[in-house]
């Protein structure tokens, strides 16, 4: 499916989310990197070495859930964008999510925003938190939004609600 | 007529790369540039390029442009990249000739050349495949992130590789609604992370799809599409109209390299690569000593190993010239080790086999 | 049709210049080819075919194909997706072959 879709399937997404007691521990990257291509920018951006890909750059890479402080440094570096940061640790009811999210107009902070699934389908709303653009991010703002806990595997992606195509 | 040490013919990745290794040799290159700007397409990639630090990965296309071009001005005079000038003759004396401003031409006669030259974008068949509107994915990218001009209102990307898959995520990011991306082949060609990137923002990717037929009278108004079965035959009732103004064909590049032909370089049509390719050496040397390709003029890829390759002929190049650095053995082994890593992967299969079929 | 913002590019477009589309009046920027303006200003139609005289845009725009050819200042086959665009330019859809004059 995954290879006809371009949409990772829940199954696929489970194996990149480490245990919820890390999630509710504090933020952590999941890294849903699937497929094994050429690239390792996220070895490189990481300042504790918790993402390592290993001699083969074309291996996948694996996050040390152990040595992961969800920094959040390699989520505007992958170039396939591949990259979110979870945050059980701020409430039981509700889980934060830093995403990379490359389009104008940028939401507002305290916006409520259209939470979308993998295949850009609408299931929840979420409350935008927080934007990060320094210049270090080279125009991949990272969008903090906090979203229903019982969305945390179905939750990747929103658009504002404002905005219609066409 | 003007005698050169190092002509490279084209301003790409590769032939940027390739100036810049030749010229830290000692080399003196004069690089041919048939646009008003230097970068071949990189100067459209608004998108953060793959591979490892080496190739400039997690950069924007554009951006590397900008890093080569300010590494190239290190080497001073040793380097004159001439734009506006097209490579039109290429003999069996070396000489090159060449058409300047689309007014007058000189000839050049050079010890070595790099033939640099890119790839061209494939057509696809279809009943009314000419009409305005519909263009190749890689030209509207040029409309849209090097003009600022968007190309229409909504879109049907054809082809699902990477190519198709990027420039779509790029018309989204100007504000351009994109209808579908369809590819006759039954599984996504583009590298997963970018067409997941798409899938999310509500985009449906649909496999085993063509285009049945074009509609319009002056321009595109619609398209129609249909399922394909596994032998990529139309199946009769699955036709489903999109009313676009614009169709982007991205079916691929074919390696863009006559002049290499024309000069009685050894060539071979190598599917795997996508076209007529040069045989060559690991060095990248053609069947003619002191002529080499490197990018995509030697078969399609990405173009971090177009970077690579560019790094490995011009090094291999100067040296033929007598321009042998220090550490030229240690250079030569790691760009090979490079390429070999970026070609090492699953993805890197097909590339690995053409490589082999190409070899001399 | 032209992009003002642009989530990873800043777009310099140089001074405005005048041209003529079919003796219409028409304007693009300095740094753009002709078939960009063209295509800015909404024309997308820029040449008949040989034989069968159906409407011709352009296809590649980095001056491969020979889709975008129009007469320009009187001179045909211009490939007008690699010109720029010069003010007071005379840019004609073209039918046919063209002549030398």
């Amino acid at each position: 499916m995954f290879e006809k879709t371009g949409v990772a399937t829940r199954e696929m997404v489970m194996t990149k989310f480490p245990p919820i007691e890390r999630i509710n521990r504090g933020p952590v990257a999941v890294v849903e990197c699937y497929q094994k291509i050429p690239c390792n920018p996220c070895q490189t951006a990481c300042p504790v070495g918790a993402i390592q890909i290993g001699a083969d750059i074309n291996d996948i890479p694996h996050r040390d859930e152990a040595l992961c402080t969800g920094c959040g440094m390699c989520v505007a570096k992958c170039p396939g964008l591949s990259i979110m940061i979870v945050d059980g640790s701020k409430s039981a009811d509700s889980v934060e999510f830093r995403i990379p999210y490359e389009f104008l107009p940028l939401p507002q902070v305290g916006e409520q925003v259209v939470g979308l699934d993998r295949a850009g389908q609408p299931v929840c709303t979420a409350l935008v938190k927080k934007i990060l653009n320094p210049p270090s991010f080279d125009r991949t703002p990272v969008v903090t939004l906090e979203v229903e806990r019982k969305y945390l595997y179905e939750f990747r992606n929103f658009r504002r609600e404002a905005e219609a195509h066409g | 007529m003007r005698e050169l040490e190092l002509l490279i013919i084209g301003s790409g990745p590769a032939g940027l790369c390739a100036a810049i290794s030749a010229a830290s040799s000692g080399a003196r290159v004069l690089i041919l540039e048939r646009s008003f700007k230097p970068g071949g397409q990189l100067i459209k990639q608004t998108h953060m390029f793959f591979g490892s630090e080496r190739q400039y990965a997690s950069h924007r296309g554009v951006d590397i442009a900008d890093i080569l071009l300010k590494k190239l001005e290190e080497y001073g005079d040793r380097v004159e990249l001439m734009l506006n000038a097209t490579a039109v003759g290429f003999y069996e004396d070396n000489v090159v000739t060449v058409l300047k401003d689309e007014t007058s031409y000189f000839k050049v006669k050079a010890r070595s050349i790099i033939c640099a030259t890119g790839a061209y974008e494939k057509s696809l068949a279809f009943p009314n495949n000419d009409l305005p509107g519909i263009y190749g994915a890689g030209a509207v990218q040029t409309l849209m992130n090097v003009y600022g001009i968007r190309p229409g209102k909504r879109v049907l990307m054809v082809g699902a590789g990477n190519i198709g898959v990027i420039v779509s995520y790029q018309l989204m990011q100007a504000g351009i609604e994109v209808a579908a991306v369809l590819d006759a082949a039954p599984r996504i060609g583009a590298y997963l992370v970018h067409a997941s990137k798409l899938a999310r923002m509500g985009v449906p990717i649909l496999c085993s799809h063509t285009v049945k037929e074009a509609i319009g009278t002056d321009c595109l108004e619609a398209a129609v599409v249909c399922r394909v079965d596994e032998s990529f035959r139309p199946i009769p009732g699955t036709e489903k109209r999109y009313d676009v103004d614009v169709m982007c064909i991205s079916v691929g590049l074919s390696p863009l390299n006559e002049l290499l032909a024309m000069r009685g370089v050894e060539m071979k049509y190598v599917p795997l690569l996508s076209g007529q390719v040069p045989l060559r050496s690991e060095d990248c040397e053609t069947s003619i000593p002191g002529i080499y390709v490197a990018g995509d003029a030697s078969g399609i890829e990405e173009a971090s190993s177009a970077m690579a390759e560019g790094y490995l002929a011009g090094l291999c190049a100067a040296a033929g010239l007598g321009y042998i650095p220090q550490d030229y053995e240690e250079r030569r082994q790691e760009y090979r080790k490079q390429l070999e890593g970026l070609r090492s992967g699953p993805v890197g299969e097909r590339i690995r086999a053409g490589m082999k079929l190409s070899r001399l | 049709m032209r992009i003002t913002q642009h989530p990873i590019l800043t777009f310099e477009r140089g001074k405005e210049l005048n041209f003529t589309f079919n003796g219409q009046p028409m304007k693009g920027y300095e740094g753009e080819t002709i078939a960009a303006a063209l295509h800015a200003a909404g024309v997308k139609v820029l040449a008949k075919s040989l034989n069968l005289h159906r409407p011709r845009g352009f296809y590649c725009a980095i001056g491969n194909c020979a889709s975008c050819q129009m007469i320009v200042d009187g001179e045909p086959n211009v490939r007008t997706c690699v010109t720029l665009l010069r003010e007071g330019m005379r840019v004609e859809t073209q039918e046919g072959k063209g002549t030398i004059k």
